[in-house]
Parts: structure tokens; sequence; C-alpha cells
């Protein structure tokens, strides 16, 4: 039980039943995302470091790997975000986009507890941000780098080094996502069932907990 | 629009009430997305700088992390779709064209060969440079006296087993002393990576220029452009004094 709760809200808490975070759809793209991501990541590693190269070998076998597993990474998000049962994950992208006036204040340790949090808190809006932003440039520069005689000389250089740079801005970005996630075993439990505590999101995502209290009249 | 109904215990689609504020999101993805672009327009140059300033203290880096950055560090280019791949027992060297003693050689009879080593920086076009390489083979001037080359033979064309990669050298610039037959790097046999069993070395020039996967050399009477010059590059590939840069000489 979070220790910041007063006893009689802590037990009003205890008494509401869970609340859904995920929807099946969402959960699934998670996780067919992660795996791609971590099929990608490592292939990457093989592909780029030479004592790792050499421990795997089948450099051939790693690059098609690596190259397939990219050029498919677009499509179960493309497909579960322009399905027609996508709304709670349209919905969530809306939250993720969206960053209230004190959203950037969260960044600074001290005034973390004076902001009040919707459904994703801005660690989590800037992630989502990075990735979007990543999966583009990775798979532009990946595609430059497979077919470079498409394009000038100098943008295989380019294409290179781009990649290379957002490789180690996604190793940091997900390493430091599964490090937060493992922190926080409700949150991770609801992304392979579901749901959180009626207590958890009062306490993690107070705005998104009214919201849903009180849902807005149409 | 009609939403599909959520199998949800709680209402959570529609008008969200933390959904109000500024898409920061959206500019975050944008200014990535500007920042990949101009990372493929102008990495070349930001590569050249970081090869340049951050190279240097690299090789001073006692921990081996930073050899993890990407700087000064070896990339794996193939022109074809696989990586080419010969093992020791397969592989010859067939030396032949304008040359009166045309002839194959194994892999066995290269190394029995008097032996040249090299330690030089290796620079490629592209702006990477990896420092101090150790290098063994066999200078290609020996391998031209013993095929004999005829006098209107001027050039050497060489390929790759790769079937694509082909290259280009003056007789002049085939007999310098750092011209090499390569088959050993780093201490160990040439890896097919970086274009093993045997490939060109030639230590004065950008790294194209150094064929990968040696598999012939033809004696020519005018050089006839590479896989690499028909796209481009220079023929007499200089380091620093060609291809528009101005890198240190190797």
């Amino acid at each position: 039980m979070p220790p910041d709760l007063t006893v009689a809200e802590a037990r009003r808490a205890a008494g509401e039943p869970p609340i859904l975070r995920f929807d099946r759809r969402e959960r699934t793209l998670h996780w067919v995302n992660a795996t791609l991501f971590g099929i990608l990541m490592l292939t990457g590693a093989a592909l780029y470091a030479g004592p790792i190269s050499t421990l795997v070998g089948n450099r051939e076998v790693v690059r098609t790997v690596h190259v397939y597993s990219g050029l498919l990474l677009p499509v179960p998000l493309l497909l579960a975000v322009l399905g027609r049962r996508g709304t709670r994950l349209r919905t969530d992208l809306g939250r993720l986009n969206r960053w209230s006036h004190d959203d950037a204040r969260w960044f600074r340790r001290r005034h973390r507890d004076e902001v009040a949090l919707g459904k994703f808190n801005p660690g989590q809006k800037l992630n989502a941000a990075f990735i979007a932003g990543a999966i583009v440039v990775m798979l532009g520069t990946g595609s430059i780098m497979k077919w470079f005689d498409l394009f000038p000389l100098s943008w295989r250089t380019g294409a290179t080094f781009a990649h290379d740079w957002f490789a180690f801005g996604i190793w940091v970005a997900v390493l430091g996502h599964i490090a937060f996630a493992l922190r926080d075993g409700d949150a991770l439990d609801s992304m392979l069932n579901g749901s959180v505590p009626a207590a958890w999101a009062r306490k993690k995502a107070p705005l998104w907990y009214e919201e849903l209290r009180s849902p807005p009249s149409s | 629009m009609v939403d599909d109904p959520v199998p949800s215990e709680r209402p959570d689609i529609g008008e969200a009430a933390d959904v109000g504020g500024a898409p920061v999101g959206r500019r975050v993805f944008l200014g990535l997305v500007g920042v990949g672009a101009a990372g493929v327009l102008l990495g070349s140059q930001a590569q050249d700088w970081l090869e340049r300033v951050v190279g240097p203290l690299i090789s001073k880096d006692g921990t081996g992390l930073a050899s993890l950055l990407p700087v000064g560090r070896f990339r794996i280019y193939t022109v074809t779709g696989d990586l080419p791949s010969r093992s020791h027992a397969d592989w010859s060297l067939k030396v032949g064209g304008l040359v009166d003693n045309p002839f194959e050689l194994s892999y066995d009879e290269l190394v029995a060969m008097p032996p040249t080593n090299l330690t030089r920086d290796f620079q490629c076009v592209t702006g990477w440079r990896v420092p101090d390489v150790e290098w063994r083979g066999v200078q290609l001037s020996r391998l031209l006296d013993r095929a004999g080359v005829q006098p209107e033979a001027k050039a050497l064309r060489l390929h790759s087993f790769d079937g694509a990669y082909t290259e280009s050298l003056t007789l002049a610039q085939a007999r310098r002393d750092d011209v090499i037959a390569a088959y050993r790097f780093e201490g160990d046999a040439l890896s097919d990576e970086h274009g093993g069993p045997v490939r060109l070395y030639v230590a004065p020039m950008y790294g194209y220029k150094s064929l990968k996967w040696l598999d012939r050399i033809e004696l020519t009477n005018e050089v006839e452009e590479g896989y690499w010059e028909v796209r481009g590059y220079d023929v007499d590939g200089w380091v620093g004094r060609s291809n528009g840069r101005d890198d240190d000489a190797t």
C-alpha cells in the first residue's frame, strides 16, 4: 500500500475494483514491439561491436534478421493505431502527446510532488516521443544504409552516423524504461494483465483517477 | 464516428481530462526526425570532425569503454547482398593479363613468400579512421616480378571473388613497397568481414582502394575504373590529396 494514503483513503481504495490501464490490443502491441526492439538491439550490437561480432559470427544471417525486423517494425504499430479497434490506443497516444504546463517541472525532483499527473508521467511521455522519432530515423537511415547506391555517397556516411548515435539513445531509453518498470510492480503487471489497483491510479495518476470517477458528460 | 464497445471495467474513452495542454510529444517527435535528417545530410562532416578531435582521445582511453563509441573503428561495407567468404583451402590468387607467366597461387604458397609488415592508420573516404592497424602480406611487386609484366602493361585491374568489387592501380602505384596482398590483420588471420582470406592493402590511399576478398589480378594497358570510381570516387585515391578531403596522410 502506498504509504502516503490516509487510512480512510486506503480503505476506500482497497474496496474499489481494479482499473483497466491497457487493453488487450495495447498490451499485444507493446510486447510485439518489445520483441522486435529486443531483436533489433541485439542484432544491431552484434553488427556494430567487434567482440560481439566475433562471438556471434554469421554476419550475413545477423544482418538479414536485423534488416527485416527493422522493416517489419512499423507494421504492427500502424495496424494497431489505424485499426478499427484502436480507440483506446489512440486516446492514450493523445495523452502521451499533450504536456500540461506543469509537466516540464516534474523533471526537477524538488517540484515532483507538486505536479498532479494524468495517466502518463512526463518521463513516459518523453520516452514515447523519443521512441516514435527514433523509429522513423532508424527506419530511414537504415534504408539508406541498405540501399546506399540509390543515394549520394555522403548520405551513406551520414546515415551511418545518425543510425549509430540514435542507437545509443535507444539503448539508454529502453534500459531506462525497463529499470523503471521493474521498480513499479503494479505498473508492470498492468502491461501483462491490463489492470492496476485503484490505489495505484489514485497515487500515481490522480488526474486520470479523477477523470474515471467522474467521466465527462457528452 | 461510433466507437466499438471497449471491454473495460471502467469507462476510459472519449475526452480524457488530461488530454489538454501543448502537443509537446509531436514537437519532440518532429524535432528528432529533423535531427535524423540533418544527421544524414551533415553526418559525413560531423564524422570527420569527431575522428579528428575525439579519435586521438579514444586511443588514450584505458578503460576500453570509449572503444564502443562510433569513432576510430572499422565499418564493414560489402557491395553485394551477402558477406563473401572463402576458406584458405578453396582460395587461390590468379595473376594474368599482359604478363609472360600467368600463374595461380594457393594461400599456403602466398604465405610462404617473404612477408612485409606494415603498421599504418586506415582512413576511409567516408570519414572514419582507425589508428595503427597492423598488417602482414606480400608486396604486390613480388607477385608482378614473378608474373613477368609485359612492356605494354600500364595498370592493374583487381577483382574480388564477391563478383562485383573491382579496383585499379597504375603499375607505378602497385610497385610501391607499401602496397601488399594482405593475409594477416591485427595479429590474426584476416577475417571475412575485413576482406579475408587475402585482400589488397594500399597504405597511402583511402580504404576503397584496398580491395577486399582478392581473387584475381589482371595486367592491362590502361587504367580501368573500379567499382567505387564508377560511382564517383577518385581513381588516384591518395589520402589527403583526393576526393576533396584533407585528412592527414596515412
